[in-house]
């Protein structure tokens, strides 16, 4: 089944080869800003998990970032 | 401009009410020290202070950080000037844990092997703070508190004649042009609370990277701020004695240029990550280098940022080598770096850090035993009844050093 | 005799001297001695002596590989039953060279002899064989020609390696002239990684051979899934590798180098909290997860998108491990467990949250 990656540290995610990488925030806070408001945070966090879903929804030959 | 630095060497330590160095003995005033320290930070509810000397049954658990007595007396640009050091002795930091990868050091047994603070005295203050004092601040007063007993002791051998007199110079630009001209690259973690590093006094996340003269680590201008796992953290001790700047210094001149020395950091995001290592990269470009040894903190996202570097420094026309440790499982069967990139065809390997070692039980403890099934390389079997160990290297402090302090390595069998 | 290294040699019908293909489904025989190049062993070295040796054919292990590598151990403890003086230092099997099945039964008979006696084996075959990429790891295997041509310089390598592991002393491939196991193993040298480092930089700036100390690998890929066609109406479930665990940690995931993974539940829950769970990943300032969990594992908004119709469902469990030193062949194990879990339960997606 498809998997989509959400991780903070790309290249580590394609050396050990996920195939549907979505890059986070950061190593701490992948899906969170604490510099931000909670709602610019739900907001964040909601549109990484929109473009997770938008990879398992992807049809790919080969390991791609959707970014 | 000079560096000098005056050295004690330091053959015994004891504890007694005159502080003090005085044919090779360290007297260190255990109560002294201990007001001093309890005076100056209301966090700390208190400390017992002891010593751990090699070839002893002892133990040292949840050490936070081990920093050599080291004081500058003179000299206002960082570099030069002149600090006193003791030599043969070390501070040690202990307590409480605060996160989950403080290490251990056996000053004998097997897990003597792998740490070098087994083969000096050591002050072990073994330190708590007050109930309700946050983990930011749990850490910032053990860091202040190693730091400032160290200077503390230091200070109190002021009136003695140091045994030898050590300048180091460095001057730059060299003049022999045949040489090779190689610049060093120094990657300091700088990833939040337990992950951080000081520079030149501030936290590495701000202001780098930078080109800094190299003996600045000889006067404790690098401190460390993490836990990052014990067996490559790199302990303000490591620092001040960064084995790969003293080796570059001694042959400056006669084997290669030593043109200078950046310092790098290694950040949470992505971006930063990349940043900081273009940025390194053109520092040591603008050296005129013909190569570059680069050194490491930590593991895993830390990969990145060596790779980016070497990367970087290669696609600039600088040779580069560098330090990395190994994650390769328990039996080393498994893929040791999170990440790599061809062009590292010079790497130095300092050991893998998940092989187990068993730590017989040691009668004298520093610091909560039970926390040891709690730190990074521990497990919840780890420690047994009788009081003995089985924990991965990953857990001793010091064991794989990404400064290429210690001897161990590791291959392909 | 004292000071004699005792070796029972394991060798397939041809070596046995009893015969061809013809003969490939024989069953385990045992003889007194050394058969064919046993006796050559025993030349080679004056104090090994060949005390036993089991011949069998390479279709019969071929076929049934487990069981026929059981069946010559048991051979062997009923021999050892009546005469304890055969009781082995070492085990030798073949050499092999570049034989497929003779390797593979040489491969699992060895495997089999550390196992079951804890007692050293050693075979040999070329590097080519393609039982060493079942083997590799787990054995000693001296590195062999491809043919028969190569057999006196095959069984003088395994005697000299059989004998340093019968001393119980480390195998090094590259003065031993044993096959790379493909194993990282620690050892003490003889100068800092400083002076190694510099060292070798100065060898790469000269044009010398660098001698790297770790050869960067090639790793391996997963071909991609084919896409889910509209997430609206499937299953989705959350893993991550950032340690969010209930409160409590009830299954003691370790900080680092985990040796497991939780399953636990999500109903009842809409979102995380400080309350309800916990990060233990050693490897990160956890602050900011413990504040808000959601940030590590994303629960709240996976809810909402749910409740909106963009995903069909959410499975009511999650998966979590530390991803802190963990070695890669044990992640690739829980993946492959967790994986088949889903598939069971009709999971059709996952994402997967790392720090």
């Amino acid at each position: 089944m498809p998997a989509a990656h959400i991780c903070s540290i790309v290249p580590i995610s394609k050396t050990v080869g996920a195939n549907r990488i979505v890059p986070s925030v950061a190593i701490p806070h992948p899906l969170g800003d604490p510099e931000k408001s909670p709602e610019e945070e739900t907001q964040i966090r909601r549109g990484l998990v929109e473009k997770a879903l938008t990879a398992l929804e992807t049809e790919i030959a080969e390991q791609r970032v959707f970014d | 401009m000079t560096l000098t630095l005056q050295r004690h060497a330091v053959q015994t330590v004891q504890l007694g009410d005159t502080p003090g160095i005085a044919d090779g003995t360290l007297t260190v005033d255990a109560e002294a020290v201990r007001d001093h320290l309890m005076s100056r930070d209301e966090r700390l509810a208190d400390i017992r202070v002891g010593l751990a000397l090699p070839g002893e049954a002892t133990r040292i658990v949840c050490v936070k950080d081990v920093m050599q007595p080291r004081l500058k007396t003179a000299g206002a640009e960082p570099g030069s000037g002149t600090v006193r050091v003791l030599d043969n002795v070390a501070v040690v930091t202990c307590g409480p844990i605060v996160a989950f990868q403080e290490g251990v050091i056996d000053m004998s047994g097997p897990g003597a092997d792998y740490t070098p603070f087994s083969r000096m005295p050591l002050v072990v203050l073994e330190t708590a703070v007050g109930a309700g004092v946050s983990r930011q601040d749990h850490e910032e007063a053990l860091r202040s508190t190693g730091l400032e007993a160290a200077a503390f002791i230091a200070r109190s051998c002021i009136e003695a004649e140091p045994d030898a007199i050590e300048t180091v110079a460095w001057e730059t630009p060299n003049a022999d042009p045949d040489l090779p001209r190689i610049a060093y690259v120094y990657m300091v973690l700088s990833q939040g609370l337990l992950h951080d590093n000081y520079v030149l006094g501030r936290n590495a996340k701000d202001g780098l990277p930078i080109t800094a003269d190299p003996r600045i680590a000889f006067e404790t201008a690098i401190v460390s701020g993490n836990c990052v796992s014990a067996c490559d953290k790199n302990t303000t001790f490591h620092h001040q004695n960064n084995p790969l700047i003293a080796e570059l210094l001694r042959g400056h001149g006669a084997n290669w240029d030593f043109a200078g020395m950046v310092i790098s950091n290694a950040s949470t995001r992505l971006s930063q990550k990349q940043r900081a290592a273009e940025a390194a990269v053109k520092l040591v470009a603008d050296l005129k280098v013909d190569g570059a040894i680069v050194s490491k903190e930590g593991f895993g996202n830390p990969d990145s940022d060596l790779m980016m570097l070497v990367r970087g420094l290669e696609q600039a026309g600088i040779k580069a080598s560098a330090i990395t440790d190994e994650f390769a499982g328990i039996e080393g069967e498994s893929q040791s770096l999170a990440d790599v990139t061809p062009e590292a065809d010079a790497i130095v390997s300092v050991g893998n850090a998940n092989e187990r070692v068993q730590l017989p039980a040691m009668a004298t403890t520093f610091g909560p035993l039970p926390d040891v099934v709690r730190l990074a390389g521990g497990y919840p079997y780890s420690l047994r009844e009788d009081g003995s160990l089985e924990v991965e290297l990953q857990a001793i402090i010091g064991s794989t050093n990404q400064l290429g302090f210690s001897r161990l390595s590791c291959r392909e069998v | 005799m004292p000071g004699k290294i005792r070796v029972i040699h394991y060798i397939n019908q041809f070596f046995g001297g009893l015969g061809g293909e013809e003969k490939g489904s024989l069953a385990p025989q045992w003889f007194i001695g050394p058969r064919g190049p046993g006796s050559l062993i025993q030349q080679l070295a004056p104090e090994i002596e060949v005390v036993g040796t089991i011949v069998v054919g390479d279709n019969y292990m071929a076929e049934h590989l487990d069981e026929g590598a059981a069946k010559v151990i048991a051979l062997l403890e009923t021999e050892i039953a009546r005469d304890k003086g055969l009781r082995p230092n070492l085990v030798m099997a073949g050499p092999a060279f570049a034989a497929g099945r003779y390797g593979m039964s040489c491969g699992a008979v060895c495997q089999s002899v550390q196992e079951t006696f804890g007692i050293p084996a050693v075979t040999a075959m070329h590097p080519d064989n393609p039982a060493l990429d079942i083997y590799r790891q787990a054995l000693t295997v001296v590195r062999a020609e491809a043919d028969v041509m190569g057999m006196r310089a095959a069984l003088e390598g395994m005697v000299r390696v059989g004998r340093k592991l019968v001393a119980g002393e480390d195998i090094d491939p590259q003065t031993d002239g044993t096959i790379p196991r493909g194993l990282r193993q620690n050892y003490f040298a003889e100068t800092t990684g400083a002076e190694r480092a510099i060292e070798m930089l100065m060898r790469k700036l000269r044009g010398e051979e660098i001698g790297t100390e770790y050869p960067m690998p090639v790793f391996s890929r997963v071909p991609p899934a084919a896409p889910v066609a509209d997430m609206g109406s499937a299953t989705l479930a959350l893993v991550t590798s950032g340690g969010i665990v209930p409160r409590g940690n009830p299954d003691r995931i370790e900080s680092a180098n985990a040796s497991k993974y939780g399953e636990y539940s999500l109903e009842g829950l809409d979102r995380l909290s400080a309350d309800s769970h916990q990060s233990v990943h050693g490897g990160y300032d956890t602050t900011y997860a413990n504040e808000d969990p959601n940030r590590v594992l994303p629960l709240d908004v996976v809810r909402d998108l749910v409740r909106e119709g963009r995903i069909g469902r959410l499975h009511e469990t999650y998966f979590a491990t530390v991803g802190n030193a963990t070695s890669v062949k044990r992640a690739e194990a829980y993946g492959r467990e967790i994986a088949a879990k889903l598939v069971n339960v009709g999971v059709q997606a996952v994402i997967l949250t790392s720090t």
